[in-house]
């Protein structure tokens, strides 16, 4: 068979999600696929830029790799710009002189932002804010410099701003038009976003024209229209993108007036064998600079060329965002400029709010809204809008802030099927149907299945709405009761346990339960009694409700063994301390191994050894390492800046504190932290619950992250805190998860079904919105106030001592624990060498 | 001459009350050559002591088959639609304290021992029950 040739041009993340959504289908071996890509690396997230800034590297931001290119069989030509279409010949000339022909070809080339015309504009400290090289010439440029100015104030420029911002300069923001973000929102949203981002500490010239930039002693003078100056160390040019169609120019593809390449509904150029798709294509006079219409394109070319049918007739361009920490929303025709249009506005100045309805003449239908400073409406504003909902009798509700209660809901019941729920995935109500009707029982098994919510989250109310309507309608019961002991969640019962200050788990079971327990709710009140009043896990009421290696506080292996980690905070280890841990091991006959969390772990002691060993190793200054329990494992850290030349904070004093800290907190689940030095991140921060990246101004904080079956990513939470901040937040963070968590749940999965997820949790932690702050401060306080070692504590009382016997009427060992030599250490024989032992020789 | 008891008894005693632990399990080593009764072979016996249930006390086999290791005495006691059971602290499956049964997998089947109190000392025959 022989394979079409497909040539695409341009590897941004249309181009990308083009040859994402080419790899799912079987239709893919049809095409023998060659990518041109003008910057050095494959496609990456341009929408989080910004991140880049913020501790985000180039490899975190990356959408296409190599290798996953090379697996889908694709040719990925890096640094090759096509600079010419023979559309006779069928063929692509590189910069390089390279010739390919082509079947296909689409045009996925993008955008370049705008530089206007201003004298001077060429200057070596103007700057464009485009890919990742835009940013690391920024950040260059910062480092002796005091102001920047960015010329444009729309959605990019603020963006810009914002960078500007957290490279520690004096921000300006200069634009042409007379307010802030001029295509989203309307007069009066625009001037309360500008009053909010004033008193950021953003200057704001909106209705200026630049006239001249020129050299000043070094620096770079502004001069604008009316007389005015002003300094500036460096300039961002945000003034809008243009199409990049230079390419459909020169090789005779039709172009809209002001530019863009003419597309169809089939994404089909004046060529009928080139598409174009994104940022450059041009569809009846509009270009759509967003990314989901871009993705809906490169679906319907996939489509296509896969031979079904599929037509875009254009895009809702609502866009949803945060600027600067502004909440900033903007809905179809957000200017009223429809015939009869209007509109119903609620301006809240001392907070800083403006909502602003556009309806139809008879106030039935929703055609826009505007939404600044708080967009908590947005999405259910959107839904009307989109699916053409009628309007409720007093639509003025819908942006009030309400009186009493529950402003009113727009039941998921009232949504079509076709309702797009999440925007950024394209998931419709009728897949989250489906998912459910599938077997999803739980918001995570939904996100799962159909990526809905798992881009911005802003759909998660929504999303949770339609599962849990559908899941009644199922009549399926949303049972998340502990076990069939306890008709609560563990959340619920955390309460009761709190309020009614129970202190056992025979009470909390006579009280609010039935039956002996499990082994199941057992160790999950165990774990709730822990963290609220940190009694000694073998305190008389507490034995029996443990796992064993809780029991033993020790780490049970397969053949009925130990395994002991004593902790080693932030990884840090004395000689002395670690010829203690090597003692300790020969004597016994322990099998050692460094463990990932920068530990060593000694196996194949007999239960009855562990008193013994942990004798001697509370005797050399250890204390126990928490391996058996779900709580605060270890805190990883790299060397910092007492020792790596790269360093910017001392990150392992900062592990050392952190780990000392939260020793000893029983959690829902295990929980790991580290510590890196540097945004080269040595530490791995990113794959733990809580993870810490030091920044030149303090630390940055993220959340919820974990390696194991189900890698996840950490998120970002907050940035450059001082310590004391920091540690606050993570106080928070981690009692709020300790309170509200289901039982073994990890932190990313807890949080992704938090309703609102993390800007929910932002909004917890760091705004106080529930104003539990204190409360969880306060109850930190407590569980680091009452820490003991549990190891010192057992091998002191004599009462404690006695379970760690094998047989408690014989002194003798357990014959059948039997080990052999391996690579000079001991490990557990396997059944044949058993045998073999037991028979005499 | 050696004295025999005249009347032996399989009971035999292998530990204190004292030495169980309430709502969890201790293990013992039992059998052997035995002077008052019948000699049996050595095992790893473990009991669970539960005090408001009845019987109060449970002796079955410290070996988990399917772990293939001497661990169920340091298993949690978990309740499973109304029945007593020990769940292994391995992989977790559940063994019916009465009559030593997998509850995962019909085929398999803890032995279960007659345990009882003889004042405060703590009785078994070491001989396990038939099925």
């Amino acid at each position: 068979m022989v394979k079409q040739k497909l040539i695409v041009i341009g590897n941004g993340m249309v181009g990308h999600h083009f040859l994402e959504q080419l790899a799912t289908r079987p239709e893919r071996e049809l095409f023998e696929v060659t990518i041109y890509c003008a910057e050095p690396r494959p496609a990456y997230d341009r929408v989080h830029l910004s991140e880049y800034f913020a501790g985000r590297t180039a490899d975190d931001l990356a959408l296409g790799r190599v290798e996953q290119y090379r697996d889908w069989g694709y040719e990925l030509l890096l640094n090759e710009t096509a600079v010419a279409i023979d559309r006779e010949k069928r063929l692509v000339t590189s910069a390089s002189g390279q010739e390919r022909s082509y079947d296909r070809l689409v045009l996925a080339t993008g955008s370049y932002p705008f530089v206007p015309p201003i004298p001077g504009h060429e200057h070596g400290k103007c700057f464009v804010y485009r890919t990742l090289e835009d940013l690391d010439a920024i950040r260059a440029a910062s480092e002796n410099a005091r102001t920047g100015v960015v010329v444009g104030g729309g959605l990019l420029g603020l963006e810009a701003a914002n960078a500007l911002k957290e490279l520690g300069l004096e921000a300006h923001v200069v634009e042409f038009a007379r307010g802030l973000m001029s295509v989203q929102l309307d007069e009066g949203g625009s001037d309360v976003l500008r009053n909010k981002i004033e008193s950021l500490g953003v200057a704001v010239h909106t209705g200026t024209a630049t006239e001249l930039i020129e050299e000043c002693d070094g620096r770079l003078r502004m001069q604008f229209k009316g007389g005015r100056k002003l300094l500036t160390d460096l300039i961002v040019f945000s003034a809008g993108i243009r199409p990049e169609d230079r390419l459909a120019r020169t090789a005779g593809l039709e172009l809209g007036e002001r530019g863009g390449i003419v597309i169809d509904e089939d994404c089909r150029t004046s060529d009928e064998d080139i598409f174009a798709i994104g940022e450059c294509a041009l569809y009846q006079s509009r270009v759509f600079g967003l990314v989901a219409p871009g993705y809906t394109m490169a679906r319907n070319v996939v489509a296509q060329l896969c031979g079904e049918s599929a037509s875009f007739t254009g895009a809702d361009m609502s866009t949803k965002l945060k600027l600067l920490g502004v909440q900033v929303g903007s809905i179809g025709d957000a200017h009223g400029r429809t015939d009869g249009a209007a509109a119903i506005t609620f301006v809240d100045e001392q907070h800083g709010i403006y909502k602003r309805m556009i309806t139809d003449a008879e106030g039935s239908k929703l055609l826009g809204a505007v939404l600044v400073g708080d967009t908590s409406d947005y999405d259910q504003l959107l839904q009307y809008h989109l699916n053409d909902i009628d309007l409720p009798e007093h639509p003025e509700q819908l942006i009030l802030p309400a009186a009493d209660g529950e402003p009113p809901a727009l039941g998921a019941g009232s949504l079509p099927a076709s309702a797009t729920i999440c925007s950024c995935h394209n998931v419709s109500k009728g897949q989250v149907v489906d998912a459910v009707q599938g077997g999803c029982c739980t918001l995570g098994e939904v996100k799962d299945a159909t990526r809905a919510s798992t881009g911005c989250g802003g759909c998660s109310a929504l999303l949770k709405n339609i599962v849990d309507e559908e899941l009644a309608a199922l009549g399926m019961e949303v049972n998340n009761h502990l076990c069939p002991h306890f008709e609560f969640t563990r959340q619920e019962l955390f309460h009761i346990v709190q309020v009614e200050e129970i202190r056992t788990f025979s009470q909390l079971l006579e009280q609010h339960g039935n039956g002996h327990g499990c082994e199941v709710c057992k160790p999950a009140v165990a774990s709730i009694l822990a963290s609220l009043w940190n009694d000694h896990i073998h305190r008389r009421p507490h034995v029996g409700l443990q796992d064993t290696n809780d029991t033993f506080m020790a780490n049970m292996q397969k053949n009925g063994s130990y395994s002991v980690v004593p902790r080693v905070p932030g990884g840090e280890i004395t000689p002395d301390k670690l010829i203690v841990l090597g003692q300790v091991a020969k004597k016994y006959n322990l099998y050692t191994k460094i463990t990932g969390g920068q530990r060593v772990d000694l196996f194949g002691a007999r239960l009855e050894q562990l008193p013994d060993i942990w004798r001697e190793l509370i005797d050399a200054g250890f204390e126990t390492g928490h391996a058996y329990g779900k709580s605060l494992r270890t805190v990883k850290s790299c060397v910092g800046s007492t020792w790596c030349r790269f360093g910017v904070q001392d990150s392992v004093a900062m592990a050392l504190h952190i780990e000392n800290r939260y020793k000893g907190l029983r959690s829902p689940h295990k929980i790991k932290m580290a510590v890196s030095g540097c945004t080269r991140e040595c530490a791995e921060a990113q794959s733990k619950d809580v993870g810490v990246i030091a920044t030149e101004n303090g630390w940055n904080l993220f959340v919820c992250g974990n390696g194991g079956m189900r890698p996840r990513h950490a998120d970002l939470f907050a940035t450059d805190l001082d310590d004391e901040t920091l540690i606050r937040y993570i106080d928070r963070f981690l009692m709020f998860y300790v309170r509200t968590a289901d039982k073994l749940q990890r932190t990313s999965v807890w949080m992704e079904n938090l309703e609102g997820g993390l800007d929910y949790l932002r909004e917890v932690v760091i705004e106080d919105k529930l104003g539990l702050g204190e409360e969880l401060e306060a109850q930190m306080a407590n569980v680091v106030g009452t820490y003991q070692c549990e190891w010192k504590t057992a091998i002191n009382d004599p009462e404690m001592l006695k379970r760690f016997r094998q047989f408690v009427n014989t002194e003798e060992q357990d014959e059948r624990i039997v080990f052999v030599e391996e690579r000079g250490q001991p490990r557990p024989a396997r059944e044949a060498e058993i045998v073999k032992v037991a028979e005499p020789a | 001459m050696t004295e025999v008891a005249i009347n032996p008894t399989p009971w035999q005693p292998v530990c204190q009350r004292s030495d169980l632990v309430a709502e969890s399990g201790v293990c013992v080593l039992a059998g052997g050559v035995s002077v008052t009764g019948p000699s049996t072979p050595r095992r790893s016996i473990a009991l669970f002591f539960i005090p408001d249930s009845d019987p109060q006390l449970y002796a079955v086999d410290n070996w988990d088959p399917i772990a293939g290791a001497g661990v169920i005495a340091r298993g949690l006691i978990a309740e499973v639609e109304g029945e007593l059971t020990v769940a292994s602290p391995l992989y977790k499956q559940h063994f019916r304290l009465r009559d030593g049964q997998c509850l995962e997998d019909p085929e398999i089947r803890l032995a279960t021992y007659p345990a009882a109190f003889d004042g405060d000392t703590v009785v078994i025959i070491p001989m396990p029950e038939p099925t």
